[in-house]
Order: structure tokens, then sequence, then C-alpha cells
């Protein structure tokens, strides 16, 4: 079951720099919603708080229809799907042990059952790569046993901070199709962090634009490209459209 | 009455306190038990870590056994301090020392010249103080004095016309000296030699005793202080200069005897008086010249002279006796290690034993207080740098500590190796973990690892290579650290170095050094196979890969 996830009003500092001033935003359960923007635009602390990884010193966050605060961090995040950029893989673990962690931790009775099915899901079989160390894969295959440790427990809600960031361009390519397929085939919630503005219009349906701490506009990419609310996003449309016409020429 | 002495007169008055309470008690509840009970601990006779020293204790030793006495031998105790130090609590019972050193590295005291000058004056103060401060007696001189003896080549002697300390002071600047780092320091040394004679060489090298009269013999200093009962002073055939103007106090030597020998067996006290004013300097010289230059057994010369002076059995032929070491010096250095396997074995297991206990129980505390300081950060840099502090007190300085604590034997060395071994364990049990792989423990706390699951599952396994070679460099230290262990008394393979050491011997030396090395390399070797056993998964796979390949082709058929 997708689940929505909403924050209102949250403010949180690092030191004396702001990284969220007062950002409120709400997303549906089931869709799939990208947050964009440069470094230090506050877009990874904005996802980190629905996990509990940042805890924001003003604000409430909500997971469903529940503050995040009324559970405690461990059992919260064993809900929530994450992949990193660098996959965080454990690396003396096997494939199959490392997908089967988060139903392992839930105590689910079938979660190597569970491991083997989210690893056929991200296109990784079984048989060939179950056993294999993740410092025996290609960058690309360990962002697929990344996301299939993240799905392998069916959680309602996955959090992705640069998942791709890391990969060369086909691979990336490649990731993104099948990510997205994936994530349709099992109707969960996404968020996606990335300064990518391609990658977010690819695989969102929603585009969160934040600079500063704040929220500069969120739409749909259309929205975005035909009607952008402030210079900034107007320059940043601007500077991905002449990346892909120097691409073209 | 100044601050020491009113310490130690508390301290005798709760000691005298505790004693009262004892023997009431003891006295009260089961005399007898406690009276065979003393009766069976033997008389601990120890020696500082010279040739005399040992001798006179071996000496010390065989005339209680012949009164029917048991004796518990510990030679080559550190220093004055750790030798002192334990007699002074009652942790041994003899040891040989003498009153110079009593009256100035012990006591600190220093005397009007006329007194210093007389040697039974210098012997009264001190006996008295001694007694006093320390309730610790000493018996009547053995009849010869050691002091230090200033010494030059006869070719030097005769170039630069010494012949004594004044002569010497005079030609100072044209002379390099080489003294044992003990001398240099100490006021009754260099310190007082340049204020009395105004003596200054041209440059002062630090020499370890069992180096300076090989180094002036070659000519690589010009000067050297020695003891005027040393038997290499006549081997070298060297000039001691005279102290013309008193400067070093008499050196009588006596036998100290602990305040619990006093108390409980005073026939062996009495034993003991039986050798005071029988030895005297030549004797001595010539004593100790058969131990450090011809290097007979320090057993042998002392029987031998026990039974001289009529003391214990039939005195042997000296020339059988004589010939008998000097034919076995020349057989051959393993033969000389087989003939001692035995002993060397028996000192390799005990060395094993202290490196095994010391590193087991750091391990113990080292690597949980690792594991607490990863969680704990703010204070892990103070409290490991708190335990690389403890590295840098000497060892000898350590070991002398512990001895009011703990007395002499395996229990204070098996501290001071602990001590030594936590460092290195806990700041690679904490480096270990606190940067195992960022990225794996940032993923496993984000997808709902409790801290524990974390560390048993992700930073334990990761960190375990770091971790074990903390233990791998811990446990080589500890091999070497332990021969100091000889210093106090606990055995190991420190005992033939240090006794070699003084004794001028180099095969014995060798025979404590090259199984301790060899030590060294067999338990990094082993270690370093547990290093491969705990690495994580993925880093042991080409080892069991290459195995199990090998095996599968082995065992299945081609196809």
């Amino acid at each position: 079951m997708p689940i929505s996830l909403a924050a209102r009003n949250v403010s949180h500092r690092f030191g004396n720099t702001v990284a969220l001033d007062d950002v409120s935003i709400d997303i549906p359960a089931g869709r799939a919603t990208a947050l964009v923007g440069e470094s230090g635009s506050g877009k990874t602390t904005l996802l980190r708080c629905f996990n509990r990884l940042v805890e924001p010193e003003r604000g409430q966050v909500m997971v469903g229809d529940e503050d995040v605060r009324s559970q405690s961090p461990v059992s919260l995040r064993r809900g929530i799907g994450y992949v990193q950029q660098h996959g965080g893989l454990l690396p003396h673990w096997r494939v199959l042990r490392n997908v089967a962690l988060v139903p392992t931790l839930q105590h689910m009775p079938d979660s190597t059952d569970a491991a083997l099915h989210a690893l056929e899901l991200v296109g990784l079989p079984s048989a060939q790569f179950g056993s294999r160390f993740p410092h025996e894969l290609s960058g690309g295959q360990r962002q697929r046993v990344a996301l299939a440790r993240s799905i392998a427990a069916r959680p309602g809600v996955i959090l992705l901070d640069e998942p791709f960031g890391a990969l060369d361009a086909i691979s990336r390519a490649e990731l993104q199709e099948s990510f997205d397929n994936l994530r349709r085939d099992l109707t969960v919630t996404t968020l996606l962090v990335t300064h990518d503005l391609a990658e977010a219009g690819r695989l969102a349906e929603e585009v969160v634009v934040m600079r500063k701490g704040r929220i500069e506009q969120r739409g749909s990419m259309r929205d975005l490209i035909h009607a952008p609310a402030t210079d900034y996003v107007a320059r940043l449309i601007g500077r991905a459209r002449a990346g892909l016409e120097a691409l073209r020429a | 009455m100044n601050a020491t002495q009113r310490r130690a007169r508390m301290r005798a008055t709760q000691r005298i306190g505790a004693l009262m309470i004892a023997t009431t008690m003891t006295g009260g509840i089961m005399p007898a038990a406690l009276a065979a009970q003393r009766e069976d601990r033997p008389v601990v006779v120890a020696s500082k870590p010279f040739g005399e020293s040992y001798l006179l204790a071996e000496m010390f030793s065989q005339l209680l056994e012949s009164r029917g006495f048991k004796v518990d031998r510990k030679p080559g105790l550190g220093a004055t301090e750790i030798a002192f130090g334990a007699l002074r609590t009652d942790a041994i019972d003899a040891y040989p020392e003498y009153t110079g050193t009593g009256l100035i590295a012990i006591l600190h005291d220093t005397l009007p010249d006329s007194v210093a000058a007389d040697p039974r004056a210098v012997f009264a103060h001190v006996a008295r103080r001694f007694a006093d401060l320390y309730h610790v007696r000493w018996l009547p001189p053995l009849g010869f004095q050691n002091t230090y003896a200033i010494a030059v080549t006869r070719s030097t002697a005769s170039r630069y016309h010494l012949r004594t300390l004044s002569d010497l002071a005079r030609e100072g600047s044209h002379l390099t000296a080489g003294f044992t780092a003990d001398f240099i320091g100490r006021n009754d040394g260099l310190v007082g030699l340049s204020r009395v004679y105004g003596l200054k060489p041209r440059a002062v090298r630090p020499l370890a005793p069992a180096v300076k009269y090989q180094a002036l013999a070659s000519g690589a200093v010009d000067v050297i202080d020695g003891y005027s009962t040393d038997g290499l002073l006549a081997r070298y055939d060297l000039v001691t200069l005279i102290d013309d103007k008193h400067f070093f106090p008499p050196y009588e030597a006596a036998a100290l005897v602990s305040n619990r020998l006093d108390r409980e067996a005073p026939g062996a006290v009495a034993a003991l008086a039986l050798l005071s004013g029988r030895l005297d300097e030549r004797t001595m010289r010539q004593l100790n010249r058969r131990v450090e230059v011809d290097g007979e057994d320090v057993k042998k010369v002392a029987s031998d002279e026990l039974a001289a002076l009529g003391l214990t059995g039939t005195p042997p032929e000296r020339g059988s006796v004589q010939g008998a070491p000097s034919g076995q010096q020349q057989s051959g250095f393993l033969r000389y290690l087989w003939d001692r396997r035995a002993t060397i074995w028996a000192l390799t297991v005990r060395h094993l034993e202290l490196v095994a206990f010391a590193l087991l129980a750091a391990v113990i505390i080292a690597v949980p207080l690792g594991l607490a300081l990863e969680r704990t950060r703010r204070i892990a840099e103070p409290t490991i740098g708190g335990l690389g502090v403890l590295q840098t007190i000497p060892s000898i300085a350590l070991l002398a500590f512990m001895i009011p604590l703990l007395g002499v034997g395996v229990a204070p060395a098996l501290v001071a190796l602990w001590l030594y071994a936590l460092y290195p364990i806990a700041r690679g049990t904490y480096t270990g973990v606190r940067d195992a792989d960022p990225d794996a423990v940032a993923a496993a706390e984000a997808l709902g690892t409790t801290p524990t699951q974390r560390l048993l599952w992700v930073r334990l396994p990761l960190a375990a290579p770091v971790i074990m070679a903390g233990i791998r460099t811990a446990a080589v230290i500890t091999v070497g650290a332990a021969t100091l262990a000889a210093f106090i008394g606990a055995g190991g393979l420190g005992e033939p170095i240090v006794a070699g050491l003084a004794l001028a011997d180099t095969r014995m030396i060798l025979s404590g050094a090259l199984p301790a090395a060899v030590l060294a390399l067999a338990v990094d070797g082993v270690l370093a196979i547990v290093e491969r056993l705990v690495a994580p998964a993925h880093r042991r796979k080409r080892f069991w890969r290459t195995r199990t390949e090998g095996l599968d082709r082995a065992v299945t058929p081609a196809v």
C-alpha cells in the first residue's frame, strides 16, 4: 500500500547554515516526486527528515497519517525503502543476504523468498548473482542490488538520494528505465533527490525545485518549462535545455 | 623532623599497629599452623644486575642452604629502587648492598666531610637511619669496599701523566669520557666530580656497563667509570686514578636483610652474618675475575669460596674446577645452547605464559573499551591518549612503582605488560570500528538496523583486520617487553639476558635473546594467520576460492 508523505513548516540548521527554511509539502500516495536543486539547496536534508536521519528543529513531518516522532527511528526506517548514491551494500555479505536485510529485520518468515523476488524484479537473476559479493559486480549492478534491497520488504514508500549519480551515462539510462517500470508495477510512493533536471522529468510526475532551503516551484515538468515561477527556475530550465541542444548539434 | 621522616614514622606506626593486630589474632587462633607456614616460606635472596651482586647473592644462598634453609633466588632485580623497594616491602629477604649507595641513592643524605671519609662512621649512620626509617637491617660489612674507580689505559696514563683525579681534571679537555648513564646523572657521579675537581671532559658518551671496557680498550673513549673490584680492571691492565680529594664516599658491601627475616627467621640472619668481615678486596677482585673474565659458573665460584672460608663442606681442588669451564667455553655456541636446552625451554615457556596472560587480559579490556569509545567519541581521543602516555613511562620506573602494591615476581610483571599492551589494541579497535566502510554503515542505519546490529553485523566484521593488527603489534611488543620481567624476578628469557649483561657473557645473553627473537617471529606469524581467518568474508574469498576451486577440479571429472 503506497503511503503519503507530508512536511509542515519544517526548518533546520546545521550550525549557522540554514538547510530548510519553513518548508511545507504534500506528497500524495503512489506518486513519484523529485526534489531538484543545487548542492546545499536542502533537498537531501528534506528527504532525510522522512526517515528521521535528520530531526528538524521546527515543524512536523508525517509519514502516512502519523507524525514520524510517534514511533522509534528503527521501526520507522524498516518500513521505508532507501537507496543512496554509493549503494552502501555490506561488502562482506553476499548479494542475496544484502537484499534480505530488511525482510530479516522485520522477521518476515519468507525473507529469502522476498529477496529472490526483489532480485528478479531489478533484473538480476539470483542464480547468477545471488551468491556474489558486491565487489564482484559492476557499478550499475550494485545499484540494482541496492534498489532490490530497498523494495524487498515491500515498503509503502521509497526514498532515493541521487541513486544513479555515480554511474556512467549508459548504465544510468538503463537503470532509470528499469526503475521507472518497477515503481509503476509496485505502486509505491517515491521521493527522489537529484541534481539532474532531465532525470527528474523522466522519472517523476511532479518536480519540486529547491533553493537555499526553500521551495521555488512545484509542478509537472511541463509547468516548469512553460511557466517558470521564478527567474531561478527559468535559468535552470534554460541551462538543461542548452545541454540537450548541444547534444543534438 | 621533616615531611619524609614524619611520613616514614607514621607508616612505621601503622605497620606496627597492623602487626600487633595480626599477632593478636593469629596468636589467639592458630599459632601452630602459622609457625609451620613461616618455616615453609623460603628465604628470598636477590641481587642487582651486575656480576659481583650475583656472586654475593649466590654465596648468601648457598650459605643459607648449607644451614638447612630453603632459598628462593631472585637474581638481577632491575636497579637499586627495585631491589630496595622489594626488600622494604618484604617481597625479598636479603640482597647485597653498598653503604655509599644507601647513603646517597636511597637516603639522599649528605654528611660532613669528616664523617663521610670514615667507613665505620658511614656504616653506623646508614645502619641507624635504615632501621629508623624502613625497619631494615644492615648486617656488619663483608669486609671490602667497592667504590667507583675512574680508570684509564696505561698508555693514556703515561702520556698525560695521570695518577690522581686532580691530574685527570687538569687534562680533561683532551679526553673523551665513557660513563654509564647512572654515573652521569648521580650526585656521587659525574655531577659531583665536576663540582669538586672541576672535571670537564672533551665529550661524555653514555655507555652500557657491558661495553665500556671494550670501548676503552679499543680507544673509542679515554676514561671510564668502573667498580674498584671489577675483574675487568685487571684483565685490561687499567690504571685506577686516586681520589685525592676523597670525593667518593665509602662503598662497603654488606647484606641487607628484611624486617620479616629479622623477625621470623633469626637463624637465617645469623647464618648470613657468618660472612661479615670475611671477604677482603683482593679476594673479591679475584672472585669477580673468575666470573667476569674466565667465564666460570657463578655457583661454582661461590661454593669454592664458601668452602675455602670453611663455612661449608670441604674445599675442592682449584685446578680441576677451573679447567672444566674454560674447556667448555671453547666448545661451540650451539653446543652451549644444547646443554642448556631444558633451562631455555623452561624460560621460553614462562616467557610465553607472561605474554599470553598479559595479552589476553589486554584484549578482554581494550577491545570492549575501543568499541565503547566509538559510541562516545567525545572522550575517545583523551582516553586513548591517556593509554598512550602509559607507553612513555620507562618500564623500570613502572616496575618500581608496582613493588609496594604487588611485590616482586610474576604479578607486577603481568600488570606492567598488560598496561603496555592496552594502547595498540584499544587504538586499533577504536579506529577500525570508527572508520569501517562509512557508506555501508550509513545504509544499514537508514534501513533500520539498531546500533548493536550495526556494530555486530557491519562495523566489527569490517574492522576485524585492523583490530587484529593492533593485537599483533601488542603481542610483538609484549614479547620484547617481557624480557624486562627479569628485572623484577618474574623469569622468562630476560633472565639470561640480564645475567649475561651483568657477567659480560655474550653466549648467555644470546641464549635469551635468540629464543626471544624467534618467539617474536613465531607469535607474529601465528597471529598473521589468525588475522587472515578473521578477515571479512569478501576479502577472505580469494583464499577460499582458490582452495575450493582446486578441490572442485580435483573431484569433478572433466565433462
